[in-house]
């Protein structure tokens, strides 16, 4: 005869469910939401911290504070969103330890009256991410957020490359929605300036850009944060 | 509607939230402004290329290691008992 087999009903899928089997004392209820969250929590992190290792090290903290505070878990919000909150904080304390001569805050009122006014008009090429391979794509992406303060590539990265909503940002980052919409515009269009150097129409035949592709990426100075754009 | 009008209200139109009379008033602005519909077009792109990027993956191998030290770690923890956040 064999063991008596545990009871399994059904995949737990659903979030609160998980949430509360995990408050149950249920571990693999947790590690379900840890294996559910964790490639999101990685990639905030970085996008903050701009570390690997910093990233690693937030993840286990986010997951670890989740789990001891799970009993001060209000259910009316998304547990995603709380953790998301956990996480930021973590990734913030970082950078303040690795930049404590810069002040790192997310409420911080960066004073740049038109530092999102547009000056590169001109338009990209059709396909312009297929001009490089994906390690230089990826390196121009990263070189480029970096080049962002921390409170806006915060909020760019929730909204923009996680799929929060205005309202999910606001919540996670305590900040009014007001204020998550003006750094996200300014995000957004701080971004575009600094791509628009690699990714305009180039006209075929006058030499100008021809070959000099991998240059680009080494050369441009696209991580200086000096507000020179 | 004046350009700067039109940049403003950029980050709703791209997200499909604007009413309809404004909407309808930037793409009328769009239709004749070269350089605003530039700023627009690329303003998505930018979005979608960084959506799309697949930036800061979290391989494998490190994810499973990332569990399991977290699942360890937990579980001490709550030998412990409570921790302030």
């Amino acid at each position: 005869m064999g063991a008596i087999q545990n009871k399994v009903a059904g995949p737990v899928t659903d979030e609160l469910a998980l949430v509360q089997a995990a408050k149950r004392g249920d571990d693999s209820a947790f590690e379900e939401l840890v294996r559910r969250y964790d490639r999101n929590v990685f990639r905030i992190a970085q996008h903050i911290t701009q570390n690997r290792e910093d990233a690693e090290d937030v993840v286990q903290e986010a997951f670890l504070k989740a789990y001891g505070n799970l009993a001060q878990f209000q259910e009316q919000s998304k547990f995603y969103t709380w953790l998301v909150r956990i996480a930021v904080n973590e990734a913030l304390m970082k950078l303040r330890r690795r930049k404590p001569e810069r002040t790192v805050s997310l409420d911080e009122d960066i004073k740049t009256e038109d530092d999102s006014l547009p000056r590169e008009i001109a338009d990209w090429s059709p396909n312009p991410e297929q001009q490089y391979t994906q390690a230089e794509l990826r390196e121009i992406l990263s070189k480029t957020i970096q080049g962002l303060p921390p409170g806006f590539r915060t909020v760019f990265v929730l909204r923009d490359v996680e799929g929060l909503s205005t309202e999910e940002t606001a919540a996670a980052l305590e900040l009014s929605v007001p204020a998550v919409k003006s750094r996200l515009l300014r995000a957004r269009l701080q971004l575009r300036e600094r791509l628009s150097r690699y990714f305009q129409r180039r006209e075929p035949g006058n030499g100008k850009n021809d070959g000099v592709r991998g240059e680009d990426v080494k050369n441009k100075d696209v991580a200086s944060g000096d507000g020179n754009l | 509607m004046k350009c700067s009008e039109f940049l403003s209200e950029l980050t709703s139109y791209l997200d499909g939230v604007l009413d309809e009379k404004t909407k309808a008033e930037l793409e009328n602005h769009l239709s004749w402004c070269h350089n605003c519909y530039v700023v627009c077009d690329t303003t998505k792109k930018t979005i979608e290329i960084y959506r799309d990027s697949q930036l800061y993956e979290l391989p494998e191998d490190l994810r499973s290691r990332l569990r399991s030290a977290i699942m360890t770690k937990c579980q001490q923890q709550r030998r412990r008992g409570p921790q302030s956040m």
